[in-house]
């Protein structure tokens, strides 16, 4: 039982109130689209990828919801293995069966590969986790959609430009499409699949 | 708890889940040939926690104790890495503690046995 030893970390000191605490903060993001969402951490995650993304995985996975892990990710296995130590989540090759994908900074996964889920089953889409670099920096794009009162404003640096193709596409598929998680640091952002962009 | 200070008094361990109880379904088939049904629900605390250098130790014990958990996670850890020949005393001193309570409380029980072959009610003598 000693599966990569050096890079097992220990995952939220209390999981019960710190699972609650960001699910709170996961849902307060969904609410809001593009809104930044302070997020409670792990006491440890993997170098490869953010506090925040960490918090949000060990928050929502669990043995039901198989993930996909963006191969671009620094210490992937590592990374592999921490999730399927905490959450006992699969890990999944093919991208169109994961219920959770997470990209890496600078993520080069092609979007039309991930579900989308079906006209009976609009629920059974991917839910991307992409960390990103910051939110101060880098351009800002205009949302616009249920939860925002008119536009809101969001800056974001170090995100894939096929993202924001991807969340153009979902206007077209809704019902349909790919929710998604951005996180940084201690902070996620959320842009649902009924979030337009504008311009 | 004697164990845990013999064999790891002085090791810093990180606890990487800590302990936490839970429900395992037990499984039975009866005869040894029967079809497998649930018999029900076994309440098991679970634990693990990570030795300085690596070695990864999982417990799991029976009924609500998390001490008895992280005590039995510890051990695991720590008992990776010592050769066999010293992990033998940790096993023998389980296994002595074991059987003492067993005999202990079969000889509590063995008096109170009673014998229904000796009741005869004698209505055909």
């Amino acid at each position: 039982m000693t599966t990569s030893p050096e890079t097992l970390l220990p995952g939220f000191a209390d999981p019960v109130d710190q699972s609650q605490a960001a699910f709170r903060s996961i849902l307060d993001a969904m609410a809001r689209p593009g809104t930044l969402q302070a997020i409670v951490g792990p006491t440890e995650h993997p170098v490869g990828i953010s506090a925040a993304a960490a918090s949000v995985l060990l928050t929502l996975v669990d043995y039901t919801t198989p993930i996909w892990l963006d191969p671009s990710i620094e210490g992937e296995e590592a990374v592999g293995a921490y999730l399927r130590f905490h959450t006992g989540a699969a890990l999944v090759d093919d991208p169109a069966r994961a219920a959770f994908a997470l990209l890496g900074v600078g993520s080069r996964a092609e979007f039309a590969d991930f579900s989308i889920g079906t006209p009976e089953y609009p629920d059974r889409s991917t839910t991307l986790i992409l960390d990103v670099d910051n939110f101060d920096t880098g351009d800002a794009v205009t949302l616009r959609g249920p939860g925002i009162e008119t536009t809101a404003s969001l800056t974001v640096s170090g995100i894939p430009a096929k993202f924001w193709d991807a969340i153009k596409e979902n206007a077209v598929l809704f019902p349909l499409g790919l929710d998604a998680i951005l996180t940084a640091g201690d902070t996620v952002v959320s842009v649902p699949r009924s979030t337009r962009l504008e311009g | 708890m004697s164990l845990l200070a013999t064999y790891c008094g002085d090791r810093s361990f990180t606890v990487l889940r800590s302990a936490e109880p839970g429900l395992v379904m037990v499984r039975a088939r009866a005869g040894g040939s029967g079809a497998l049904f649930n018999t029900g629900e076994m309440t098991v605390t679970r634990c693990s926690v990570r030795l300085e250098d690596g070695a990864i130790g999982h417990g799991y014990a029976q009924g609500r104790d998390r001490a008895r958990a992280e005590v039995a996670a510890r051990l695991d850890a720590v008992m990776q890495e010592l050769d066999a020949k010293r992990v033998e005393p940790v096993v023998e001193a389980l296994e002595y503690e074991i059987g003492m309570k067993a005999q202990t409380r079969q000889s509590k029980s063995v008096p109170t046995k009673v014998d229904f072959l000796t009741l005869v009610r004698g209505e055909n003598a």
